[in-house]
């Protein structure tokens, strides 16, 4: 098992009263993919949103490189190689396509990815690279937002539902792009609603449930059965 | 002519209105704050240039040399050390604060300087004046004008073509994305409001040479600043000149049908264009 990169360790996150997450302890190793699925409502997207600053925690709740980062701001984890694909590509309307890129490497981090790296693996977004950003269709903007996480030349990419309202031949072609770019040695968390598609491209997985962790295991080999059980709750 | 003449000095002060309203649609347009203290923070750079000229012996354009970077750092230091803190989903905090701010400016600026009116003395520049056909144009109003088009184009040429500007504008697109980017959004904030304060600092100054002033004056001129605002239309810095330049326009000719009736004439305007056009000639921003 190869170094630890980041953990949770129980985890707690909070929407005013509404509590979100329950003592979570999650891990991802330097180089790994890691698949959390789980129903509408499990706190998936509020465990990257702890994970990328923008949820408050407790400094000691995640560990990053050694670090507790659970208390620092967004910008600051960003400086220290943790990037986010938000959920709902959330691009800047006001940016053109490259500018949205630009943003994205704000933290002038060194890396392989740059504006050319990134127009590489999606051509057409050079085509398409002075255009306002809202002027793309759903499955150019995900590659936008993509691009601009990449950009941040991150240690830890985390995506969020990369494929929510996206046509099946347009979540085929993103999936088809993942291998490239997880592939340099970067580490990645994927949040899915597609249980196949998540299970597809990681090593591991944790489901959620109601804000706690209900199955952890290895991606290859879980039974279906098991997953359904800790997916909906029945047992 | 009188006519002419009218409108020819209405535009030229319509520049001085664009300068007032910038700062104040610079800093709504990155992070949603309306600044209730924006006209006295003028009449505050008016009063530092005065000392100014006076302590340095220096011509008052001179002084914006000193002022400039001052109000600059007064506004960095404002903006992180309180107004950032009344920032969030709700209007009121920043209003109230910023009113408050208001008050101990126009307070500290009587026991300061008193209420006498004051005037910064630009020499032979305040009489100066170039023979237009008939007319004869004001090289300060001139000059005033020429600034306005300048700072203007520059906020723009900053806003669309900087890292500072792509900045501004992903921070007031979406906060948190923003952060997610590594931008510090208290820090760009801080930015946003040196810079605002940069222009007040300018505005200011130019409004001291022109007219008298008293620390009392800072309210009309907030007024005149959203007003060319909001007649350009929220988040579009040239529609701020325009509206700049139609108020003035509109105040010089109801000067021109009767004294008493400048002030009334503008706002009479304001108020048309507010009910025609709501959302103002260019708008280019929603909310």
């Amino acid at each position: 098992m190869p170094d630890t990169l980041l953990s949770t360790h129980q985890l707690c996150a909070f929407y005013g009263d509404f509590q979100a997450l329950y003592d979570l302890d999650i891990s991802v190793a330097a180089g790994e993919v890691v698949a959390i699925i789980g129903a509408n409502g499990a706190g998936k997207t509020t465990l990257l949103r702890s994970i990328a600053g923008l949820c408050e925690n407790e400094s000691q709740q995640v560990q990053y490189r050694g670090m507790s980062i659970g208390a620092q701001r967004a910008d600051q984890i960003a400086f220290n190689g943790i990037a986010l694909v938000p959920e709902g590509r959330q691009l800047f309307p006001s940016l053109s396509v490259e500018e949205n890129l630009i943003i994205g490497g704000q933290t002038k981090r060194h890396g392989p990815w740059n504006l050319q790296s990134v127009y590489q693996l999606f051509p057409i977004l050079q085509e398409r690279r002075q255009m306002p950003s809202t002027q793309l269709s759903g499955g150019q903007q995900q590659m936008v937002a993509i691009g601009r996480a990449l950009m941040a030349n991150p240690d830890l990419i985390l995506f969020d539902e990369i494929s929510l309202g996206l046509a099946p031949v347009i979540i085929k072609t993103i999936y088809e792009a993942l291998p490239g770019i997880i592939g340099e040695g970067l580490s990645a968390m994927i949040v899915e609603q597609d249980i196949s598609k998540a299970l597809s491209v990681s090593s591991r997985f944790y489901c959620l449930q109601e804000g706690r962790s209900a199955l952890a295991g290895d991606s290859q080999t879980v039974a279906r059965e098991d997953i359904s059980k800790a997916y909906f709750g029945v047992d | 002519m009188n006519w002419i003449n009218a409108i020819v000095q209405g535009i030229l002060l319509g520049g001085l209105y664009a300068l007032f309203a910038a700062g104040l649609s610079l800093i709504f347009g990155v992070m949603r704050l309306v600044n209730i203290a924006h006209g006295d923070l003028i009449v505050l750079a008016a009063y530092l240039g005065l000392s100014t000229t006076i302590m340095l012996g220096v011509h008052p354009l001179l002084a914006m040399l000193v002022v400039i970077p001052l109000m600059a750092l007064g506004g960095y230091v404002l903006q992180r050390g309180v107004l950032n803190h009344t920032l969030g989903d709700d209007l009121l905090p920043p209003l109230l604060v910023t009113f408050g701010l208001s008050v101990i400016i126009q307070n500290a600026l009587l026991e300061g300087y008193t209420a006498d009116p004051q005037k910064m003395s630009a020499g032979a520049l305040e009489t100066a004046s170039l023979p237009l056909g008939d007319l004869s144009i004001g090289v300060l109003p001139l000059l005033t004008f020429a600034i306005a088009v300048l700072v203007i184009g520059g906020l723009h040429w900053m806003f669309y073509h900087t890292a500072l500007g792509r900045a501004f504008r992903a921070v007031s697109d979406n906060q948190d994305i923003a952060q997610l980017m590594g931008l510090n959004r208290r820090h760009i904030f801080g930015l946003a409001m040196a810079l605002s304060l940069a222009i007040t600092a300018v505005a200011g100054i130019l409004l001291g040479v022109r007219t008298n002033f008293d620390p009392s004056i800072g309210g009309a001129r907030l007024i005149f600043g959203f007003e060319a605002v909001i007649i350009g239309g929220l988040g579009n810095l040239w529609g701020t000149l325009v509206g700049g330049v139609i108020l003035g326009v509109a105040q010089t000719i109801g000067a021109q049908i009767n004294p008493g009736w400048q002030l009334l004439a503008g706002h009479i305007t304001f108020l048309f264009i507010l009910a025609v056009r709501p959302r103002g000639l260019f708008p280019r921003m929603t909310g």
